[in-house]
């Protein structure tokens, strides 16, 4: 479906210098894939993603979508495509259901089958009730659900999602996943960007991970866990400052120990036994616990802790 | 997903979908890259109309403006100047100005939403960031929004014209053309109109084009007649398009027609056709980097 070698984004900005957003990545999805990017904002995931949505031309690099080349046949490949955008560009002077009747027009589809195709994408995304509200009496997670049934008007191959869930209440979030399983099991390939590791776990067959407009790292969920971290984490809390007392002897009992203002994390593959040996050593946290690892650990692990902008 | 759930699974394209849709006719691929146009600007025509449906009464008032200017200066002012000489020899106030006003309004209608609308769709709404991610192409897009610009020129144009010969303003049967001159004198400003506002940054921008529209419609000829400027600024008014539209006008309400006016309608085949290119470029380059 995507195959991408080195694949590299530039921009100039007005200052004359030269953002380089994307620096040469390699990315082979095949269909049917759920396929994610992960990584801190300003890594170049949305860069990459215009670049996939060919609505960005390539600087440098091969990139071939659905076997096409978007530079040349862009038109031919956003034909299958869905999109869904980092922020909600639904059109405010039209209804819910004129939204996605008028998008399916963009793609050249009889007036007949459009309002069909409308009423059934209503129904997906559970708003048949709202069919004829104006988009900006919709709530957030409303909107976010049009957004994503307006990408399916034209029962797209390759689906494309930009932080589908960003700024959702849980509730809404889980009816988009469900929504999102259900185009997965339909064999529709899904490509997202999201810095929700619980997102990425749940969703993706097979993630990168972005930094700084390169893959730092590429598996599948747990191998990622495997790689980057350990099975088990035990996390000490302490009253901040007192932490530092306590290093020295828990450093000795893992081979990776993090130090939080107010926590360390010792990364284990066993925490229970962990966390027995470290109050035998003497160590008196305020508060203990024993979780498995996250995707979270990896990601912080391999792009750092500090805010990036 | 009922209407054909089998497609996202299967290679290629769906047979039946294909038929659903009109591909572009050979000679348009021919004459535009590909990449430029799917030969659909209708459908964007198409949402336009849609959407013109939550703003009907800022349309309907636009009508009234070149209205009130008629019965102002034509009746009120008319009644003391009585008759001016045109290009047919002296008329009345009224059927002197009231072409100069058709021509405005058709104007008016084309720069309102070709800047003032189009800039909000496309800085605000990301209406055209939508539109480019499906298949339509940026000459898609600006055909599609040039031509609703014209027809809400054309649309003032006809009711101003009704207006006028209901008034007794017209005084030839070349009014007939009146319509199809006003699309052309819309389809001028609509296709300019857009190509400057993909420059203009912020609303504050917008009044420069507004302060720049202002004095073309009180010193194109529109109240009087050309000679009464000296040479150096008869030359000046003669270079603005909305000096070319109101000859256009007077001519065929009073009858005055002439091999001249088809360089005055050259005048806005050239805006219209660099116009659409200058567009579609200009879209792309700043919706598709």
């Amino acid at each position: 479906m995507i195959h991408a070698a080195g694949l590299t984004k530039s921009f100039d900005t007005k200052g004359g210098e030269t953002v380089h957003a994307v620096r040469g990545i390699d990315l082979d999805v095949p269909r049917g894939e759920a396929f994610g990017f992960l990584g801190p904002n300003g890594a170049g995931k949305s860069s990459t993603m215009r670049m996939i949505a060919c609505v960005s031309p390539r600087t440098d690099g091969e990139l071939s979508i659905l076997g096409m080349d978007p530079n040349t046949q862009g038109i031919a490949i956003r034909d299958r495509l869905g999109v869904v955008p980092q922020q909600d560009n639904l059109d405010e002077e039209l209804t819910v259901r004129e939204n996605l009747y008028v998008y399916a027009r963009y793609f050249g589809f009889s007036k007949t089958y459009c309002w069909a195709k409308a009423d059934e994408l209503l129904e997906f995304a559970q708003l048949t009730e709202k069919a004829n509200a104006k988009v900006t009496a919709l709530s957030g997670g409303m909107k976010r659900r049009l957004t994503i049934a307006r990408s399916l008007v034209n029962d797209p191959e390759l689906l494309l999602l930009d932080e589908p869930t960003t700024g959702l209440d849980p509730q809404a979030r889980h009816v988009l996943w469900d929504r999102l399983f259900r185009l997965k099991q339909a064999g529709v390939t899904l490509v997202l960007t999201t810095h929700y590791m619980d997102e990425a776990e749940q969703l993706c067959d097979r993630l990168v991970v972005m930094d700084g407009g390169q893959i730092v790292a590429e598996g599948s969920p747990a191998q990622l866990i495997a790689r980057y971290s350990t099975r088990e984490v035990v996390e000490l809390r302490f009253v901040p400052g007192t932490q530092h007392a306590a290093e020295p002897v828990a450093s000795k009992l893992v081979d990776r120990l993090e130090v939080l203002p107010d926590r360390l994390l010792l990364y284990t593959q066993d925490g229970d036994d962990t966390l027995e040996q470290a109050h035998a050593a003497g160590i008196e946290p305020v508060a203990s616990l024993v979780r498995r690892s996250t995707l979270e650990d990896v990601f912080l692990r391999l792009t750092g802790r500090s805010l990036v902008d | 997903m009922a209407v054909s759930s089998d497609r996202a699974v299967e290679h290629g394209v769906h047979p039946l979908r294909e038929k659903l849709r009109p591909q572009p006719g050979v000679l348009v691929l021919r004459i535009i890259p590909l990449q430029l146009s799917a030969g659909r600007s209708r459908v964007v025509l198409e949402r336009a109309l849609r959407s013109s449906k939550s703003f009907r009464w800022t349309i309907i008032s636009g009508f009234f403006e070149p209205v009130f200017y008629l019965l102002a200066m034509g009746a009120g002012i008319g009644a003391l100047i009585g008759t001016v000489d045109g290009p047919t020899g002296p008329v009345a106030y009224a059927a002197f100005i009231a072409p100069g006003l058709l021509a405005t309004s058709a104007m008016n209608g084309a720069i309102f939403d070709s800047t003032v609308n189009v800039f909000f769709k496309l800085k605000y709404a990301k209406t055209y960031d939508a539109m480019l991610a499906t298949s339509l192409g940026p000459m898609d897009v600006a055909l599609g929004e040039v031509g609703w610009a014209l027809g809400r020129g054309a649309l003032y144009a006809t009711a101003f014209e009704l207006v006028m010969l209901a008034m007794g303003l017209i005084e030839s049967w070349w009014a007939l053309l009146v319509v199809p001159v006003a699309i052309l004198i819309a389809l001028g400003f609509a296709a300019v109109g857009m190509a400057v506002t993909t420059y203009l940054k912020t609303f504050q921008h917008l009044d420069w084009v507004m302060t720049a529209v202002m004095p073309m419609f009180l010193f194109s000829t529109t109240f009087y007649p050309i000679d009464v400027y000296p040479r150096g600024v008869q030359i000046l008014v003669q270079c603005l398009p909305l000096y070319h539209g109101i000859e256009l006008m007077r001519g065929l309400t009073l009858g005055a027609v002439g091999i001249g006016m088809l360089g005055h309608a050259a005048y806005f085949v050239v805006m219209a056709i660099g116009g659409v290119l200058f567009v579609s470029r200009r879209l792309e380059k700043l919706l598709l980097t």
